[in-house]
């Protein structure tokens, strides 16, 4: 019989979890040590031969990755008078605040309004290409429209940017919820109308626990969206103090100090990835699955 | 009275094809039937009509002396699939208290319950596995001991061992007969296997294709508790080939294909 009763013992699978845990230390050292390589290569080569295509390398266009890190602990002559990292750290906690309300109000909205969609047939087909055609309108069109509605209330600037976030944020959500909630196996449905299951317990108990998986890749997407959101929502809103006033503001003395934008975009990414592994962290936590069924 | 009344029950589908044409069957209380014929006879369709999964275009079909949405409203029978349908996200003892949760029972009442079923089921000790920890025949007694945990008069078998290997499901067939042994419920069995249907069965509803109908309703009368060593018996081969002859008799294949060979000779 193909079970897994016998549980390997705990310190053989601590063990265990060291071994993977060094593996994918090294592999990310290894990654990190060959686009390190790619960069000063390419550098290196283009300089020597003089190649203008597709760009001219130079130090403006790609500087040195040890001087974009040297960057980040000189004092710029911009900002607090502290150096370039400590400055950034501020930042971006400042844009993870504005993207975290702004990925949950998203991510909250489209799974509820994914819900409604997929609930009532009549909503789906009259709503949903207006919920399509809202992400054809570009960002940088609505966020103004946000920040001068929702300051007419007095609402602090950096919700307003929350706002802007989840605009980008609620639609895979609501797509990926709805797709998840109609693609409920057939039996199992079944079994639920044998039980004489009511509607809310089908969509309690079967259809969104089953729609997890689809869920939670949605939320990937939206948790890197919604720091893109937040960057992009603040320069309208002239938020100074978070990555996107950085990147405004290094973005005009580029060709001065091309290494603090390279830094702040660092950062920016650095965000991204702690957002995407959060959200996977919280998968593996509240999603119940067969091994070979996680996305 | 009967626990399963269906009375001149028809099935269209829309765009016209025929499933079932006047179906008649009484099925009695503690009796165990088994529905065998070839694909495309309707077999599982008249089993989801009488849970009411799907609704009859022409007769009636009561459940315990009911209307059978009224039974289904009634959790008055529990049903089992090919697949055990099991939820992925739920522990073996929560899977098996879904229709407990469902008839808003309590959870003490519940884990007193889920208790007795996994003894039922032989499976005491892995209430906490998930279902993909288990092999696919005790993913089919969890489904089983589900079925049975709201005591539901009447069991509904849609080839429950259809997925299994040969061994597994002689297995699984004699620790059904034990279970219906111990639950006392009706049980209305799904099945290719010929073999399978006698062994298992008070009597046996033979059903022949396009459109669906009951060619031939034999009685089993091996006798109870049936073991392994029935399957050896003299009777038991007898009845085993009394159900194929009645099934090819039955198939409008076999008759094609008896035909030539009857021009054939001179």
């Amino acid at each position: 019989m193909a079970t897994i009763a016998a549980e390997p013992r705990a310190d053989r699978r601590r063990a265990a979890f060291v071994r993977s845990a060094a593996a994918r230390i090294g592999m990310l050292v290894l990654v990190l040590a060959v686009l390190w390589g790619f960069w000063e290569g390419y550098r290196w080569l283009w300089i020597r031969e003089g190649w203008t295509w597709p760009f001219v390398v130079d130090s403006t266009t790609m500087p040195h990755i040890h001087d974009i890190l040297a960057a980040l602990f000189r004092k710029p002559t911009s900002g607090t008078g502290d150096i370039l990292l400590v400055q950034l750290l501020h930042a971006t906690w400042f844009t993870a605040k504005e993207a975290l309300v702004g990925f949950a109000l998203g991510a909250t909205f489209g799974f509820l309004l994914g819900v409604a969609l997929s609930e009532w047939r009549l909503l789906q087909r009259g709503l949903l290409p207006y919920v399509v055609s809202s992400q054809t309108v570009p960002i940088l069109a609505v966020a103004p429209i946000v920040v001068v509605y929702l300051g007419s209330l007095h609402v602090a600037p950096w919700f307003s940017v929350a706002v802007i976030a989840s605009y980008l944020t609620f639609f895979p959500v609501t797509i990926n919820t709805l797709r998840g909630l109609q693609s409920t196996d057939r039996r199992a449905l079944e079994l639920m109308r044998s039980y004489a299951a009511g509607r809310v317990s089908v969509l309690w108990k079967l259809r969104i626990p089953a729609a997890l998986p689809y869920i939670f890749s949605a939320l990937k997407v939206s948790a890197t969206a919604s720091i893109v959101g937040a960057i992009i929502g603040e320069a309208p809103s002239s938020i100074q103090e978070g990555l996107g006033g950085f990147i405004v503001n290094f973005n005009q003395y580029y060709s001065l100090n091309p290494e603090n934008l390279w830094a702040t975009n660092l950062m920016a990414a650095l965000l991204g990835i702690a957002f995407f592994v959060a959200v996977v962290i919280v998968e593996t936590i509240v999603v119940r699955r067969a091994p070979e069924n996680v996305a | 009275m009967s626990v399963v009344e269906i009375k001149d029950v028809g099935k269209t589908f829309e765009g016209g094809t025929t499933a079932l044409e006047g179906i008649e069957l009484a099925i009695g209380e503690r009796e165990f039937v088994s529905l065998i014929g070839p694909s495309g006879c309707g077999k599982s369709t008249l089993l989801r009509i009488v849970g009411d999964l799907i609704r009859p275009t022409a007769g009636t079909v009561r459940v315990n002396g009911k209307p059978a949405p009224q039974a289904r409203a009634d959790r008055d029978y529990g049903i089992v699939f090919q697949d055990a349908v099991l939820y992925d996200w739920r522990t073996v003892a929560r899977n098996i208290s879904l229709p407990l949760e469902l008839a808003r029972w309590n959870r003490r009442r519940r884990t007193g319950r889920v208790q007795e079923m996994l003894r039922l089921v032989e499976l005491g000790g892995f209430e906490s596995h998930y279902p993909w920890q288990l092999s696919g025949g005790m993913q089919q007694r969890v489904s089983i001991a589900r079925a049975l945990s709201f005591d539901p008069a009447l069991l509904l078998m849609d080839e429950p061992f259809g997925a299994l290997d040969e061994m597994t499901r002689e297995r699984m067939n004699l620790e059904l007969l034990r279970i219906w042994e111990a639950s006392g419920s009706t049980i209305v069995f799904v099945t290719h296997s010929i073999a399978e249907a006698v062994f298992l069965s008070t009597r046996v509803v033979v059903m022949s294709p396009r459109p669906g109908r009951i060619s031939d309703v034999i009685e089993i009368d091996l006798q109870q508790p049936r073991t392994a060593a029935t399957r050896e018996e003299p009777r038991f081969f007898e009845l085993v080939t009394r159900v194929r002859e009645a099934l090819h008799l039955g198939s409008d294949l076999d008759r094609k294909l008896a035909a030539p060979a009857a021009e054939a000779q001179p």
